[in-house]
């Protein structure tokens, strides 16, 4: 059996999915609550974008432009979402201690993390992305394949700001429980979302040519308004996601360290 | 280090920004024996334990579990250890079915459906199994920390303060429970209590912890004869007013 849980293993990531599952699954407002503000957030902009179509060239020559770039950015945010509060449920219930006395490594339970951000978002907005074709005939599945690179680069980046405010979280305990909910938009003014990065001042070009989701958007309207293919886009979001990633769970393992040794995986809670 | 000892500690040292909390102690638990920690709050037990399990890292000094090294393959040997503690809670919104079965999976317990039946049956858990942790009683909630805690069969077990919660009776049970799975698994248990009728009754070896070091070890009956004492209590309080006296 030792040199069974000495590796990796898939059963504890299992076993801690099915834990988060359990969580999701008992509780109505917490499910409902994964789905409301996608679906509230498509609604809110698809009569935008059907108002600036007969107002805006911009919009006008793209009409998804707007909707596309809302459904993407709460890939992000979801999926950095679906890191933190799974981590922040453990806090929250003073879990930790028992979960670090048994076999479970740090990274059997980042990977769980990841699994669980990855379900959240597919929960929270596939009915939402559904319901934009009903309700505007706006499909972003019309992007096609670049759709797929897209969705993975933002929720990579997810993770990795995920993993950083987790850091932030062992560190600093529920202390730092609002980084969680608003660290990410931060980024959102220089991410480029709902405007080209030209716009911006140049030293925030600077910026935002450092942020994956930055490249993403652009990549997306570069779909949208001249059906390129953005391959320089997605491969300067690749990387920066990998380094962003390495960063992120690199901090989060340390920070764990830490804790050990500061003995706050025993004080974790309120 | 010895073949037999289940648990081997040699001068350890936890010390936070402020305060040394275990001060260079040193002792082994051979296997199969039950040896508690007594002392009062803020003898270092605790952190004792935590260091133990490798939830908490050594300012210095070496541990070894069931012959591993704690400070550099714990995950060897944690699936073969278990606690359980009033500090820690179990997630208050899973039912205690859904506790047991994750913790049984994090384990790698075989049959999980068949020994979270078997422990329900030993704890009298059954009626409880489908509902929220969060909505048990105190005594209910001891019951369901202890089933998990065996979940694994676990060759060593920690218990800081087992019976802390439980009314006499159902304390009782559970030391006469303890008592029973010892003598039938052969398993290891290192014990903190403030109980001295539970350590009486359970340990055979006592470390006597005060300041984080420990002062004298002995069996019970052997500790209060060599203070002069006529109970294990006395000898509690007599080194417990000790430290008041020492304070600054």
């Amino acid at each position: 059996m030792s040199s069974a849980v000495a590796a990796f293993s898939f059963r504890r990531v299992g076993a801690m999915v099915r834990r988060y599952v359990y969580l999701l699954v008992g509780s109505g407002p917490r499910a409902l609550e994964l789905i409301y503000w996608p679906i509230v957030q498509m609604i809110l902009w698809g009569f935008t974008s059907q108002f600036l179509m007969t107002n805006s060239s911009y919009v006008a020559r793209a009409g998804g432009v707007l909707l596309g770039a809302v459904l993407l950015w709460d890939v992000m945010f979801r999926g950095q979402l679906g890191v933190s509060v799974s981590f922040l449920e453990e806090l929250w219930s003073r879990n930790l201690a028992g979960l670090f006395a048994s076999p479970l490594r740090p990274i059997e339970w980042a990977a769980a993390l990841v699994v669980m951000s990855l379900m959240r978002v597919l929960v929270g907005l596939v009915p939402a992305a559904l319901l934009a074709i009903v309700l505007y005939h706006y499909s972003i599945f019309t992007l096609g394949l670049p759709l797929l690179a897209f969705f993975i680069l933002l929720l990579a980046m997810g993770w990795g700001i995920g993993f950083i405010i987790g850091a932030f979280l062992l560190r600093y305990g529920l202390g730092a429980e609002s980084m969680a909910w608003a660290a990410v938009f931060v980024l959102a003014p220089a991410a480029a979302i709902y405007y080209p990065v030209a716009i911006l001042p140049v030293w925030l070009q600077y910026i935002a040519w450092a942020i994956p989701a930055a490249h993403v958007f652009e990549g997306m309207r570069a779909v949208m308004f001249h059906g390129q293919f953005p391959l320089a886009h997605l491969a300067a979001a690749f990387g920066l996601d990998a380094l962003y990633l390495a960063i992120g769970v690199g901090a989060f393992l340390v920070a764990f360290e830490i804790a050990r040794r500061r003995g706050s995986l025993l004080q974790s809670g309120e | 280090m010895s073949d037999t000892a289940a648990v081997e500690v040699e001068n350890l040292v936890k010390r936070y920004k402020r305060a040394t909390a275990v001060d260079g102690i040193s002792f082994a638990v051979a296997r199969g024996a039950c040896v508690a920690l007594l002392g009062s709050n803020g003898a270092g037990k605790t952190t004792t334990l935590a260091m133990l399990l490798g939830l908490v890292a050594p300012s210095a000094g070496t541990i070894r579990v069931l012959g591993e090294d704690m400070l550099r393959h714990r995950h060897r040997v944690l699936g073969r250890m278990n606690f359980s503690s009033p500090y820690v809670d179990l997630p208050q919104r899973m039912t205690v079915r859904q506790n047991l079965d994750v913790y049984a999976r994090l384990y790698g317990v075989a049959d999980v459906r068949a020994r979270i039946d078997a422990l329900a049956r030993d704890f009298q858990l059954e009626t409880l199994l489908d509902r929220a942790v969060g909505r048990l009683s105190a005594g209910q909630k001891t019951r369901v920390a202890l089933a998990k805690a065996l979940l694994n069969e676990p060759e060593l077990l920690l218990l800081d303060e087992p019976t802390a919660s439980l009314d006499p009776d159902t304390a009782d049970w559970v030391r006469g429970y303890l008592e029973a799975w010892r003598a039938r698994t052969g398993a290891t248990v290192v014990l903190a209590s403030h109980n001295m009728a539970e350590v009486e009754r359970l340990a055979s070896d006592v470390l006597m912890m005060r300041r984080g070091q420990i002062v004298d070890r002995g069996a019970p009956h052997a500790l209060v004869r060599r203070h002069g004492h006529d109970t294990l209590e006395q000898v509690f309080l007599a080194i417990a007013r000790e430290t008041e006296a020492a304070a600054p």
